[in-house]
């Protein structure tokens, strides 16, 4: 193909994308979009299964059988997301095991938050409603991003997300409304939580790499400090209604800008994390590979017995 | 108090509890994404069971019982369950193995349980029955591909099946409270499932081109409270918040 006719298709490309037309897996694409879309939507399905493991730590301590019936189902619906948006990447001409080698290297990355311990119940509560409330804002607009599987599966994930989002806050609401020990333990969980789920919506837009192309293509539509003003301004009066403070000093209405002003979050923090230096970066790599490499026999037996039978039938057929 | 009928249901109850219990550790470490979210579901199922058992229980029981008190707050010689579903989850293969040689006693006992004179009993039994054929299907299958897979599956269930069967008798073994259940027409009178259980785990053993294991050495103990070694820190987990944080609510 000549130069031209490149920059004929791309030009084609874009117009579509304009036009809010969905880009389907068989359509033809620049490699850029193609390997943006793989990064971004494997960085998506690994965040979903890594942060199983920080919920899945209180599932055998859950307190009652109600709890312990839902967190099970929320973890297990984060299992699902995992698995329909590494099907959705694939679509793209990479397998799993590709994925989950990249995972494992640490060569793709998942978001940050879940290398925080879960360290009460209450960071169930926290964890549902902080991180899943901001993940949701994050998501909403992917519903109508340009590539069609990516669209379609954040429909069906943003619906289960926002169910997850008032079952922890409403973990949240029965503590703060519970005894003393109680209320303690949900204002230690936002305290903790608060902060990590700001650095969620990503560094400020002046540090943010991947903004301006992401913005054309649809994976974003929102900056990264418009996102994070929506969330402070949609959960700070969450907080008050149910009596736990948010752990920031600065934190003031403007009645001018119609928002809250915050205080200035620790962005050496952030970066530490995401370099791998967080509380449970180690714990959270050895458990996904531990997990793979236990599992290597059980696959192996899985794929031989496939076979095996496949054999079997096609001796039947002759 | 219906003594027996409580006993009798807890005896019932308490298997779903353990099981459940013992898959729900494995979320999120799971041999691949689709087994992971099997077993949690299996797990799910199983709990949701124990809560219709538990909640009937507590009605039993009076005095304002709840589920919670008696899943959380009962001692270990208390907890009815058979040794069978207390056993860890040591690898892939002993939780196939586990799962697999109680789903095909579930499947009988239910079956038989839908015809019970309790009609609460027979109403979970016939909800529980959908679930738990689906739990069969998917640890039977599991069973003939370890079993004809590779020479390392193999091994490693056939370890694991040597290693269990040694629990699978006390799953006819009649308590007290078992038998005068029986008597009432409210309890299945499992010793008569015993022959058509080994039958059907044999067919699928074989099938799997896996021995059947020969031991005739069996333990028991569970169905009177006497567990293994194990059932004490499985219960350290599951009490944890109602034993540090007691009177309150969730």
């Amino acid at each position: 193909m000549s130069e031209e006719q490149i920059k004929n298709l791309e030009a084609q490309f874009e117009a579509r994308i304009a036009r809010d037309e969905k880009i389907e897996p068989k359509d033809w694409m620049p490699e850029k979009y193609r390997k943006t879309h793989i990064r971004q939507m494997s960085q998506h399905a690994h965040s979903e299964i890594v942060g199983m493991l920080p919920e899945g730590n209180w599932i055998t301590r859950a307190p009652s059988l109600r709890r312990k019936v839902a967190l099970l189902a929320k973890v297990q619906d984060e299992a699902g997301h995992g698995l329909y948006l590494y099907s959705a990447c694939e679509t793209l001409g990479i397998s799993r095991d590709e994925l989950y080698e990249q995972l494992h290297s640490g060569k793709a990355k998942y978001s940050s938050i879940f290398n925080y311990p879960t360290v009460t119940w209450a960071d169930m509560g926290a964890i549902g409603w902080l991180v899943d409330g901001a993940a949701i804002i994050n998501q909403v607009p992917l519903c109508s991003t340009s590539y069609g599987p990516y669209a379609r599966a954040m429909i069906r994930v943003c619906k289960e997300e926002s169910f997850h989002q008032r079952q922890g806050y409403e973990i949240m609401i029965k503590l703060a409304n519970g005894t003393p020990e109680q209320k303690e333990m949900a204002q230690d969980a936002l305290n903790r939580w608060w902060w990590p789920s700001l650095m969620m919506l990503g560094p400020t837009d002046a540090e943010s790499v991947h903004t301006e192309q992401s913005m054309k293509w649809k994976l974003k539509r929102k900056s990264n400090d418009d996102l994070r003003q929506q969330f402070i301004d949609q959960t700070v009066p969450q907080a008050d209604l149910i009596g736990l403070t948010i752990p920031d000093p600065d934190l003031k209405w403007n009645e001018e800008r119609q928002s809250y002003d915050f205080g200035p979050i620790n962005w050496d923090e952030f970066w530490q994390v995401v370099k791998g230096h967080g509380p449970c970066n180690k714990e959270r790599m050895n458990a996904r590979v531990g997990a793979w490499e236990r599992g290597a026999w059980v696959r192996e037996a899985a794929m031989a017995h496939a076979e095996k039978k496949a054999s079997k039938n096609q001796e039947k057929a002759m | 108090m219906k003594e027996n009928l409580y006993k009798y249901i807890l005896g019932i109850a308490d298997n779903s509890l353990v099981l459940g219990q013992r898959l729900g550790e494995l979320c999120g470490h799971g041999p691949s994404l689709e087994t992971d979210i099997a077993c949690t579901n299996i797990s799910l199922d199983l709990f949701g069971q124990v809560r219709s058992y538990y909640q009937y229980a507590a009605k039993i029981k009076g005095n304002n019982a709840t589920e919670d008190q008696i899943a959380f707050l009962r001692k270990e010689r208390e907890y009815l369950n058979v040794l069978l579903v207390e056993q860890p989850n040591t690898d892939f293969a002993y939780t196939i193995g586990r799962q697999f040689l109680f789903d095909i006693y579930h499947f009988l006992f239910l079956t038989e349980l839908q015809k019970s004179h309790d009609l609460n009993l027979a109403a979970i039994a016939k909800k529980s029955l959908k679930e738990v054929s689906y739990h069969r299907r998917f640890s039977s299958d599991w069973i003939k591909r370890l079993g004809d897979g590779t020479e390392e599956s193999k091994r490693r269930i056939q370890e694991a099946l040597d290693s269990l069967w040694t629990y699978t008798d006390e799953l006819f073994h009649q308590t007290e409270a078992d038998k005068i259940m029986v008597s009432k027409n409210i309890g299945v009178d499992t010793p008569t499932l015993k022959e058509t259980y080994y039958t059907e785990v044999q067919t699928i053993l074989s099938e799997s081109t896996l021995e059947i294991p020969e031991s005739k050495w069996f333990q028991k103990g569970g169905k009177d409270g006497i567990h293994t070694e194990h059932m004490g820190y499985l219960l350290s987990d599951l009490q944890y918040m109602q034993r540090t944080y007691p009177n309150m609510e969730w």
